[in-house]
């Protein structure tokens, strides 16, 4: 299981090795890969048949509770088999689609990382890990939309993408949490099993609503619906995958898998019905007044997850079936439709519908399997997606509350379904021949196997329903109930309300559809008018919000003024040092006089004098010299206090310095007050405040001792181990002899450092 | 006498930090030499400090007689003491050729990569 979710990682870092080898037929090649997957996946069947669940362990990070545990039941396997069948048929149309695509290989990559990421999150067991999975099919997503990186409208729809699912997931990876704090486990099937009910804990409202923010933004439902249209910017496979049949159906994945455990509090119920079936009016309204096939598609999208987030919100047995039924009618339909439209588009070379008309004599097959797919779009008899809508109306109709409102919703949204099936199907292929850019031919194999098998798929499962039912629906049903479902599908259901709605919607849906051509120009007005005031708007001021507040703190903080960054730094590091001694320590002051001689005394009086000098004088030569007798201070200082070495060192060192700083500073201006009083006498509160701080440290330092001194060790076994004598020394070049090394490292660099700095000089004079 | 040293630290430590926030670059680096010295006086002080053991083994003994002053700081503080002065030497240097190049040795002035 491990390697069946990894293998598209793996062959990603392949794919462009074997593009460049495998040449124009990549696309079958690479299929290899998800149809063996599908065949895996399905093997399974028999043991989740019953409604039972495999757990499949790995350990990931014990010490944190992250495993790589792996669920499997009819819910996952239903996705799992839909993310690689369907993804079967992408990698092949995309072979097709982006023929001879410089960046081809690089498509293949990520398209391969995106499913392997989708598999993963699907069947992922443990929270945290189905979050990482989550967020990795952010990221794909965004580098897909913006995959023609040279055009400056993908790049922002990319991103904007990226944002409104990510800023998503932090509030999903907080509402995760919140759910691992109620129930005491990160592990899903743990949480599934547990008894106890969420709705009443204090936890449980925070918890939904971080939870929906995350999958209301990822599944697009309104007022987010906005990125998914935008996203069409991706080439048509992408769209195809990720943005129908896949990645936007993740958020309705979490929140099904949720909702056994969620569904107890009434506001589950609630929410989810309110946003599922604005979702599902606003994209069934925008799908009927876009133009572009791509962005019609898209809405009807968006209208589809509003869809399956009403039905979660319903929560009864029917609305389960109905739920998993749409699911997959769904995705069947869409993803067939997107690669149609891909070809529409590929072979006409224009998206916008208006201008395609009787493509049928020139794209006889193209128009077959589009026309297939658009029927169970619409949920016309005998396709699937006819069984789906039946359910879809039942539940509704049967829902344990705001049953008459999500009736009325779902009636006007399949009505305007039908207008947008026709739209897709009818208006280009049949009518009068449009006045199209290029001479479309049917489209090549490659591109038409998708639609050909998935719209196939729709049409036997319609008229077959018993066979997906007995295999994979039934257990996912109950997977997203909780409890067994006792239901059987079937296309006819006798003549009942039901279908008298459907009646009712496509006839409404058929008026609409030839009103279309005159509805069209007002419903673009108003959409264009509306536009100004909707969510995308709103994202917009968001953004610009943050360009400014950025740009005013970098105004700010970043002023390129070093003194500035050196004050703020200096502040903070002696103010947090001064506030926790205090409060942990408490504020001691001690001096003792007594133990000290009086030529001690005046070599800290001299110690003291010089530095005031030094930092107070106005000559550059007064200043370097207190330095040097502030050096010589100290070396007195070591030398008095048992530091033979480090004295001879500092006058070594110090007098090398005085004569360096004579040598060259006096190259340089006169010291001059550059800054004003206020600016002194602000630099001279923080400066003392910090050397008070300095003070009360060491005293704090000498009051308590922690630790032993570790120097016995050198003292006991300088001589015997190390022949030495002079301890000090002993420890810089034995014990420490690698510090040392790399002194001498250092000093040699800034050795090397000073003489390319004069060369340099020498070699400006002999320019002209 | 650690005590007392605790506050000529102290006032080492204020002049250095006064100094580095100034303009000047001369001023910084004069600043920089404080706190160097600042620094190395602090280890020093905090390891305690003791009049006339300096950590040597006699002649022929395989230890020193009697307690000696801890020889680790000391010889922390030596490798200070030398890299200070290398970063030192560097730095006057680098800032004679900034002035050079720059025609300024004040800080605000030089803010922008591009002169």
């Amino acid at each position: 299981m491990l390697l069946a979710v990894l293998s598209g990682f793996l062959l990603a870092a392949f794919a462009p090795l074997l593009t460049r080898m495998a040449g124009k037929s990549i696309g079958w090649l690479l299929a290899v890969l998800p149809a063996s997957l599908t065949v895996y996946f399905a093997s399974f069947i028999p043991q989740i048949q019953g409604g039972d669940a495999l757990l499949i362990e790995y350990t990931w990070m014990p010490g944190l509770d992250i495993s790589l545990n792996f669920l499997l039941d009819g819910l996952s396997l239903v996705f799992a088999l839909l993310i690689s069948g369907i993804g079967t048929f992408i990698l092949i149309y995309a072979g097709s689609y982006l023929k001879g695509h410089p960046n081809l290989n690089r498509f293949y990559v990520i398209m391969l990382c995106f499913m392997a990421s989708m598999l993963g999150l699907v069947l992922s067991d443990n929270l945290i890990t189905l979050f990482v999975f989550w967020e990795l099919t952010s990221i794909t997503s965004y580098m897909l939309i913006g995959f023609n990186h040279e055009d400056m409208d993908a790049r922002k729809c990319a991103l904007q993408g990226l944002f409104v699912t990510v800023a998503g997931g932090l509030a999903l990876m907080a509402g995760l949490i919140l759910l691992a704090v109620m129930t005491g486990s990160y592990s899903l099937h743990e949480i599934l099993n547990s008894s106890e009910a969420l709705g009443s804990h204090g936890l449980y409202t925070a918890a939904l609503i971080c939870i929906l923010a995350g999958t209301f933004t990822k599944s697009a439902q309104t007022p987010f619906h906005f990125w998914l249209p935008n996203a069409m910017a991706a080439p048509t496979p992408v769209s195809a995958y990720l943005h129908s049949a896949t990645m936007v159906k993740a958020g309705v994945y979490l929140m099904a898998r949720l909702n056994p455990a969620m569904s107890d509090g009434e506001l589950w119920g609630q929410v989810l019905m309110l946003f599922g079936g604005a979702t599902m009016l606003v994209g069934a309204y925008f799908a009927f007044s876009s133009t572009g096939i791509k962005k019609v598609l898209a809405y009807s999208t968006v209208m589809a997850l509003g869809t399956l987030t009403l039905l979660i919100g319903v929560g009864t047995e029917l609305a389960m079936t109905a739920f998993v039924c749409f699911l997959v009618a769904h995705s069947l339909y869409k993803g067939a439709l997107f690669m149609i439209a891909g070809a529409l588009d590929h072979e006409t070379g224009t998206k916008d519908i208006t201008r395609m008309g009787g493509l049928r004599h020139k794209m006889p097959m193209t128009a077959l399997f589009g026309c297939l797919a658009a029927l169970s779009l619409a949920g016309l008899p005998p396709l699937f997606g006819f069984i789906a809508k039946e359910l879809l109306f039942e539940a509704v109709l049967e829902a344990p509350f705001w049953s008459t409102a999500a009736t009325l919703a779902a009636v006007v949204s399949a009505m305007l379904v039908v207008g947008v099936a026709g739209l897709v199907a009818v208006k280009p292929f049949f009518g009068k021949p449009g006045n199209t850019p290029k001479d479309p031919h049917d489209a090549p194999l490659g591109m038409l196997a998708g639609p050909a098998v998935l719209s196939v798929i729709a049409l036997l499962f319609g008229l077959l329903p018993f066979i997906p039912q007995n295999a994979v629906l039934l257990a996912a049903m109950q997977a997203v109930y909780g409890q067994p479902i006792d239901t059987y599908l079937s296309l006819w259901h006798g003549i009942n309300l039901p279908l008298m709605l459907s009646g009712v919607s496509l006839l409404a849906g058929i008026g609409l559809l030839t009103l279309w051509p005159r509805l069209q120009p007002g419903l673009y007005a108003v959409n264009t008018a509306a536009s100004r005031f909707g969510p995308e708007a709103g994202y917009f001021k968001v953004m610009e919000g943050i360009t400014h507040i950025a740009s005013w703190q970098t105004r700010v903080l970043q002023n390129g003024v070093l003194g500035m960054y050196l004050l703020i730094m200096v502040a903070i590091t002696f103010g947090l040092t001064g506030y926790t001694l205090i409060t942990r320590y408490g504020l001691h002051l001690s001096l003792q006089l007594g133990d000290s001689h009086f030529y001690e005394w005046g070599i800290a009086l001299l110690l003291v004098v010089s530095a005031v000098f030094a930092s107070s004088t106005h000559s550059r030569l007064g200043s370097v010299a207190s330095m040097g007798v502030l050096g010589f201070a100290v070396a007195l200082t070591f030398i008095l206090f048992s530091a033979p070495d480090l004295g001879i060192t500092q006058l070594l060192v110090e007098t090398l310095t005085v004569i360096l700083l004579v040598l060259v500073l006096f190259k340089l201006p006169e010291f001059v007050n550059l800054s004003s009083p206020f600016e002194r006498y602000r630099d001279l509160t923080v400066a003392v405040f910090a050397g008070v701080v300095m003070v009360l440290v060491v005293l704090a330092t000498l009051d308590i001792q922690y630790f032993e001194s570790i120097s016995s060790y050198y003292i006991e076994n300088s001589a015997p181990l190390a022949y030495g004598r002079n301890i000090v020394n002993v420890i810089l070049v034995d014990y420490r002899a690698l510090d040392t090394l790399g002194e001498i490292f250092v000093l040699s660099l800034a050795a090397l450092g000073v003489l390319s700095m004069l060369k340099l000089k020498a070699e400006d004079q002999h320019k002209p | 006498m650690e005590s007392l040293m605790a506050y000529v630290i102290g006032i080492l430590f204020a002049a250095a930090i006064y100094m580095m926030l100034r303009r000047s670059i001369v001023k910084m680096v004069i600043g920089l030499i404080l706190l160097s010295n600042a620094a190395n006086l602090l280890i020093f002080a905090v390891s305690g400090m003791k009049r006339g053991a300096p950590p040597l083994i006699p002649e022929g003994a395989s230890a020193p007689l009697g307690p000696v002053a801890d020889p680790l700081p000391q010889a922390l503080i030596l490798t200070a003491i030398v890299i200070a002065f290398g970063v030192l030497a560097f730095a006057v240097v680098l800032i004679r050729r900034a002035y050079e190049i720059v025609g300024t040795d004040d800080l605000d002035q030089m803010k922008d990569t591009d002169t």
